[in-house]
């Protein structure tokens, strides 16, 4: 037996060399540390904050003040805790966001991929692609939502019907950078001999694709994703701006800034939290897409 | 390079005619009708003229090819006529707003100079703050300078225009009380007081396109420096002794400005259509808002109109940035 000791460390496994190298994008830890404690303050906080609930004259009493110990972010024109809609919106926001994003990398994995594998697929797939990336996007959006916002709240109510027809509405608009990015990764990885061997034992596309060609676009694919979260949350709140979003009771960031806009000579503070939370998000979403393009990328990491 | 133009010219057509269907189509199902329109006086057989005036009866398909002829016909021999005098498009139907009643290009006509004015101004502030940021960050890459110039870049394009809108409007107008709120379209520069006036409230808007524009244009203008810095041709201009300024201002950013110079071009659409809430938020009158207003107002001949507009502007200023890259780049040919 011969024990050699070369002096080198055991090799990491890729998972650890990749958080490794991600730790190091500073901007990327930052954006993941401020992003943990936004979707706590949303999906946590409710558990914590609930002011009791005021009767009508107590309401009345507590229209439009600023923030203070008992409401730390004041409270609205008609009395509510501004704090608990900002974690009841957040929650909404955070769900639009990751919820199209997992539309729009859907779809634009599945047309990607089929574009780049099958030969006969690729020129009119590419050509759809284009002909959505020609469309003028916020007018349709907005036109798709002022058209089926009613007839689709009827089926499913108000409030699901908003959330519905909002995500898949931006889902089905933003699929076709990542269609574009998995397309011309297959069309490199299906050259590969890997793949010529799987085929030459008579391994069908589908088990191709989704043993070998898969697991191989997933790193630009997840960076397309983080950047969807992020504009996936700005349309959201757009829409909700020009007041064709969700409707007043199931609040959303852009929707509470669009109703702080009323207000904001007087209480500017209504306008900026809602502000800051979505900019704070779309930031720190930006910085984590940033790191983990520079983690998955080899030729930048281990350097 | 003269083929690759046809084709590229002639691949649009199907291109549009399939967007001109979305467009369409997508518009054609909303639930308003222009009937809702007309005021309920309006007697019952005098309403159904109306309606058939303004052609709503006709199937689906027949509307479709109306409206096309409408626009690539009609409207543009309307065009020439005011233009020349002449009287060809007399008595043919136009493009009709279902809330002015009025034909739908003249309202648009009227919405585009203030568009113009703003927002072509915020995107060419937007370019001259990007190009020198981009530039000597790229030069002293690492520095100080280059990381505020990247959180900078982070944040513009971070930050949604709604919210620094909102927020040099609380900032400017109400505490410091530099600017005024709203944009006065009715404004006419005339003297020096009114030019001054045209400027202040020029100055929100434009600030705060132009810095979401700067900081994606500086981002694009960095790293084509950067890769050009690293090049051969650059060691051999300085080593022949060739002083730092001409090295990069002439050698480097020359080469660099290739690609930057179609991203412009591609970001030329957006001054059209993607300025909706800045228009809306500082009440400038343009396309824009004219927009939101047809979309609210359920005006469905303006919203497909306009709709298309971009869509036409989008893919010629894309065949535009493509064909200015072989033009200014001769290591790209498309034969």
């Amino acid at each position: 037996m011969t024990d050699t000791d070369l002096g080198v460390p055991p090799p990491e496994s890729l998972r650890a060399a990749v958080w490794a190298q991600f730790r190091k994008h500073r901007g990327a830890v930052f954006g993941l540390v401020v992003l943990t404690l936004l979707i706590i303050f949303s999906v946590v906080g409710p558990l914590v904050w609930s002011p009791e609930k005021l009767s009508v004259v107590e309401a009345l009493k507590s229209k439009n003040l600023g923030p203070s110990l008992v409401h730390p972010m004041g409270t609205d024109q008609l009395g509510r805790d501004q704090m608990q809609r900002m974690m009841a919106a957040g929650r909404v926001s955070l769900a639009v966001g990751f919820v199209a994003m997992v539309i729009a990398i859907f779809l634009g994995t599945l047309i990607g991929v089929l574009a780049g594998y099958f030969k006969r697929l690729d020129g009119p797939l590419m050509r759809l692609t284009d002909m959505f990336l020609a469309l003028p996007l916020i007018p349709l959006l907005l036109v798709m939502v002022m058209l089926f916002r009613d007839r689709i709240a009827g089926v499913l109510g108000p409030e699901m019907g908003a959330f519905v027809l909002i995500v898949s509405a931006i889902g089905i608009t933003s699929w076709m950078q990542a269609a574009r990015i998995v397309r011309g990764e297959v069309l490199a990885l299906k050259e590969r001999e890997y793949v010529l061997a799987s085929r030459s034992i008579g391994a069908r596309p589908f088990r191709v694709i989704l043993r070998h060609i898969l697991p191989n676009v997933v790193s630009p694919v997840m960076v397309a994703a983080t950047l969807g979260v992020a504009e996936a949350i700005i349309t959201e709140s757009v829409l909700s701006f020009l007041g064709l979003g969700f409707p007043p009771d199931f609040p959303t960031w852009g929707r509470l800034l669009y109703e702080g806009l009323d207000y904001f000579q007087y209480y500017p503070e209504r306008v900026i939290f809602p502000g800051l939370a979505i900019s704070l998000t779309v930031l720190s979403v930006n910085y984590i897409g940033d790191g983990l393009r520079d983690a998955l990328d080899p030729r930048i990491r281990g350097r | 390079m003269l083929t690759y133009t046809l084709r590229r010219l002639l691949l649009a057509i199907p291109t549009l005619l399939l967007i001109s269907l979305v467009i369409f189509l997508l518009v054609d199902l909303a639930p308003g009708s222009p009937a809702s329109e007309i005021p309920l006086t309006v007697p019952p057989e005098v309403r159904a003229k109306i309606l058939e005036a303004l052609g709503v009866n006709e199937p689906v398909h027949i509307r479709y090819l109306l409206w096309l002829k409408q626009f690539f016909w009609v409207e543009p021999l309307n065009g020439f006529d005011a233009i020349f005098g002449t009287h060809y498009a007399e008595g043919m139907q136009r493009i009709i707003s279902y809330q002015s009643r009025s034909p739908v290009f003249p309202l648009i006509g009227e919405r585009l100079p203030q568009t113009l004015t703003v927002i072509g101004t915020a995107y060419l502030v937007g370019v001259l703050i990007a190009l020198p940021i981009g530039i000597y960050s790229a030069y002293r890459q690492y520095s100080l300078f280059d990381q505020f110039g990247t959180m900078f870049a982070m944040i513009g394009f971070s930050v949604p225009t709604f919210f620094t809108g909102t927020l040099f409007i609380i900032i400017f107008a109400v505490w410091l009380g530099w600017f005024p709120t709203k944009y006065n379209t009715t404004l006419v520069v005339t003297d020096w007081a009114s030019f001054k006036e045209q400027l202040r409230q020029m100055a929100m808007p434009v600030m705060v396109l132009g810095l979401a524009n700067a900081a994606a244009i500086s981002r694009y203008m960095r790293s084509s420096m950067l890769e050009n810095m690293s090049q051969d041709y650059v060691r051999t201009a300085r080593a022949k002794g060739m002083s730092e300024r001409t090295v990069v201002l002439k050698h480097v950013l020359r080469n660099s400005l290739i690609p930057v110079v179609t991203v412009i071009a591609l970001g030329i659409p957006s001054i059209f259509g993607g300025a909706i809430i800045t228009e809306n938020l500082f009440g400038v009158n343009g396309i824009g808002s004219a927009l939101i207003q047809a979309i609210r107002g359920n005006d469905l001949p303006m919203v497909q109109t306009l709709a298309f507009i971009f869509a036409i502007l989008i893919v010629t200023f894309n065949l535009i940035a493509d064909l200015l890259y072989g033009m200014l780049d001769p290591r790209i040919r498309y034969d």
